[in-house]
């Protein structure tokens, strides 16, 4: 299968392995990977920051650059979430482009639904040898609902040890702008979110969001404490060769 | 043939509680740091959300009357004022008197007289978040009318001099040995050998309360439906406190807020079984009194209903933000809010607090009077969720951030970050730059103020050595 990636612009510039690992198991999958090169950013930060005048013109970049593709996929679910519920809000009164915006969000899936919706795949091969947690990152969880795709495919790597977070569900306090307009709150949050992943004695914490990653690990690594965090696609792309 | 009469206007400024003092983020920089209210709050939260999930998994078709309530009340904001009239004339028919509020004052005023001319100098009332909303405690008083709480947790909050925090459980802040200090302050002929075991706590306010209900002859409540096919009143209590108001004294007055009709008896159905299972995870409500107008010789003779707009008629006309006029007041968002469980309620600042709260408030004040409230979430969407009405709280947020008004430096990053966005070159040339992030110290420890807040707890992740992109480039 062709498959365009969307890469996001937060992978891209800040965690570029876990694109890189995206197109690799891809393509050990057997598929054809393309990166069109005009994409840039889904205008998620501006929508949820209040800025939808602004994310206008990203929106319509967005839709052009990956209109011509057949399947799209981004290692992120928050990002798959803006363009699938958000896009065609943002396009408002020009229905022509809400259209195209549909159109595309409709083939536009993050990783997890990619593998095990599309291509059929929970066992992706991958080697893996570490104690492991997973945090079901908000949007992949309540607004994308991929449910236990990842879990799935994380359950079928050879040597990982895949280790239940408690209170997986709640939010870790990211929320992009949140962060930092309610960073004392998000603080609280992170502060719980950090005491299960410990309470785990995991390694790693994985979830199919760079953004959200930023935010655990950023809080892990100030505190030294030794657990790295690591994206999905990373893991399913590790193997024993 | 019709007049236009202008735009809807929004909740007066200077009466009620719709409005903080301080900034969300202000206000909850000194909740997080109260580990007492921290310790309560994770415990009545936790405890609610885990009896409401398990009622909740006992019905096969939740999401079936989920979508059922939420398409009752979208039909019925539809012909509101159709229904509204209906209800007027129902209530008048069975002997009730209807008194249309504007706003806060008006339904003040109108309350305070109705007391005044029964010449009681106390009323007793019924836990009401309308009677909150429009600071009717604070205009009763001011023209020397006792008003006394009789739900226990408004009680305790009343006695306490205090605000509620949450809409259901209004002293959740509270914690016993707290609630047996303001009983022993504040509550008239207490035992003073009072001590904080919760049925002692329970006794003391029962006595109390007995007295009052036994010597007030006027109840103020509020409602939490109205049947517009047959002038029916609707109030869902836990106590039995409730009942008394509603049915000893000689005249009742009732401050519903115009959203709460159904259009017939049938659709109540719906709504009784929806909310105590979200809300008090209860599978049926313990006291529903109803009433229709004034049985003669059977509980209050004299029955007003005062119908409250103050702001409501502005959020209607919003299409997007219409839909919060559409909640039931069950408080199952507050329950399964993360932000929510950290800071409690009086971060928001209103009667309304928690995620319902940061939609409603700002659209009945008018949003630039609630400014930071659609800010206190980062959009989880346990709400949308939780909400036995599926209102799209995280959806709404993001639509009333886009009226809120914005720092202007904030909003001048924004558009050259979307500037830069929209041209590739321009992007690349910033995603170059980005690797120079070791210049805000390392791992970002010194990025100046507002990016200081993410650097005061977090990392920066290391800057990789190349960007995606460079590296598709060279492979």
């Amino acid at each position: 299968m062709r498959i365009a990636l969307f890469v996001t612009c937060l992978a891209d510039t800040m965690f570029p392995a876990a694109a890189k690992a995206t197109v690799l198991l891809l393509e050990r999958l057997g598929h054809e990977v393309v990166f069109p090169q005009e994409q840039t950013c889904c205008g998620q930060m501006h929508i949820n920051t209040g800025y939808q005048k602004d994310a206008l013109p990203l929106v319509k970049r967005h839709v052009r650059t990956f209109e011509p593709y057949d399947v799209v996929v981004a290692p992120s679910g928050s990002c798959v979430g803006s363009v699938r519920h958000q896009h065609a809000m943002v396009a408002g009164s020009d229905a022509g482009l809400a259209a195209r915006a549909s159109a595309v969000a409709a083939r536009t899936y993050e990783l997890s639904e990619l593998l095990v919706d599309v291509l059929g795949v929970e066992d992706v091969g991958a080697y893996y040898p570490h104690r492991v947690t997973y945090h079901p990152t908000c949007h992949s969880l309540r607004v994308l609902r991929v449910g236990d795709k990842p879990e799935r495919l994380l359950r079928n790597v050879r040597g990982l040890d895949l280790v239940e977070l408690p209170a997986a569900e709640q939010c870790c306090g990211f929320g992009g702008t949140f962060s930092v307009k309610n960073a004392d709150t998000s603080t609280a949050m992170l502060a719980d979110k950090m005491r299960h992943v410990l309470d785990t004695g995991a390694d790693v914490c994985t979830a199919g969001d760079a953004s959200c990653l930023m935010h655990i690990g950023g809080g892990l690594s100030r505190l030294q404490t030794g657990v790295r965090t690591v994206h999905l696609a990373e893991i399913l792309a590790s193997t024993e060769a | 043939m019709s007049t236009f009469l202008g735009m809807p206007v929004h909740a007066p400024r200077g009466v009620g509680h719709l409005r903080g003092d301080e900034s969300f983020p202000a206000a909850a920089r000194t909740a997080l740091g109260d580990s007492q209210l921290r310790r309560n709050l994770q415990h009545a939260t936790t405890t609610i959300r885990g009896k409401s999930g398990r009622v909740i998994a006992e019905l096969p078709d939740w999401q079936e009357l989920r979508s059922a309530g939420s398409a009752l009340k979208a039909s019925t904001m539809a012909r509101l004022p159709e229904l509204l009239e209906q209800l007027e004339e129902k209530v008048t028919a069975a002997g009730g008197v209807v008194h249309w509020a504007a706003d806060a004052n008006e339904a003040n005023q109108i309350v305070t007289d109705l007391v005044r001319a029964t010449g009681s100098q106390r009323v007793i009332k019924v836990k009401s978040m309308a009677t909150q909303e429009i600071g009717l405690n604070e205009a009763l008083e001011a023209a020397g009318i006792t008003p006394v709480e009789t739900d226990l947790a408004e009680l305790i909050v009343q006695l306490g001099n205090d605000k509620p925090s949450h809409i259901l459980v209004p002293a959740i802040h509270r914690n016993r040995s707290e609630i047996r200090e303001i009983f022993l302050r504040a509550m008239p002929g207490v035992d003073p050998k009072l001590t904080d075991d919760p049925p002692v706590l329970a006794g003391a306010a029962r006595r109390y309360l007995r007295e009052t209900f036994m010597s007030t002859t006027v109840a103020v409540s509020g409602a939490n439906f109205a049947i517009a096919d047959t002038g029916t009143l609707a109030v869902v209590e836990s106590e039995g406190n409730g009942r008394m108001c509603l049915t000893l004294p000689e005249t009742l007055i009732t401050v519903m807020g115009i959203e709460k009709l159904v259009p017939t008896w049938q659709d109540l159905e719906v709504f009784l079984q929806l909310l105590p299972r979200a809300s008090t995870g209860e599978r049926m409500n313990p006291y529903t009194s109803m009433w229709t107008g004034v049985t003669p010789g059977d509980g209050p003779q004299n029955f007003h209903l005062v119908l409250l707009d103050n702001g409501r008629t502005a959020v209607l006309a919003d299409e997007v933000g219409r839909q919060a006029l559409h909640c039931i007041r069950c408080s199952a968002c507050l329950n399964v809010c993360p932000v929510y469980e950290r800071t409690g309620g009086h971060a928001y600042g209103s009667v309304y607090p928690g995620p319902i709260g940061a939609i409603l408030s700002p659209q009945l004040t008018g949003v630039e009077d609630n400014a930071s409230l659609p800010y206190a979430s980062s959009l989880c969407g346990a709400c949308f969720d939780a909400c036995p009405v599926k209102i799209d709280i995280p959806s709404i947020l993001v639509h009333l951030r886009n009226q809120a008004p914005h720092p202007r430096t904030e909003a001048a990053v924004m558009a050259a970050a979307a500037y830069t966005m929209d041209h590739p070159r321009l992007y690349r040339s910033a995603q170059r730059a980005a690797k120079l992030s070791r210049i805000a110290g390392r791992r970002g420890r010194g990025l100046p103020p507002p990016l200081n807040g993410w650097s005061a707890s977090r990392d920066l992740p290391a800057p990789p050595k190349e960007t995606f992109r460079d590296w598709w480039r060279n492979r």
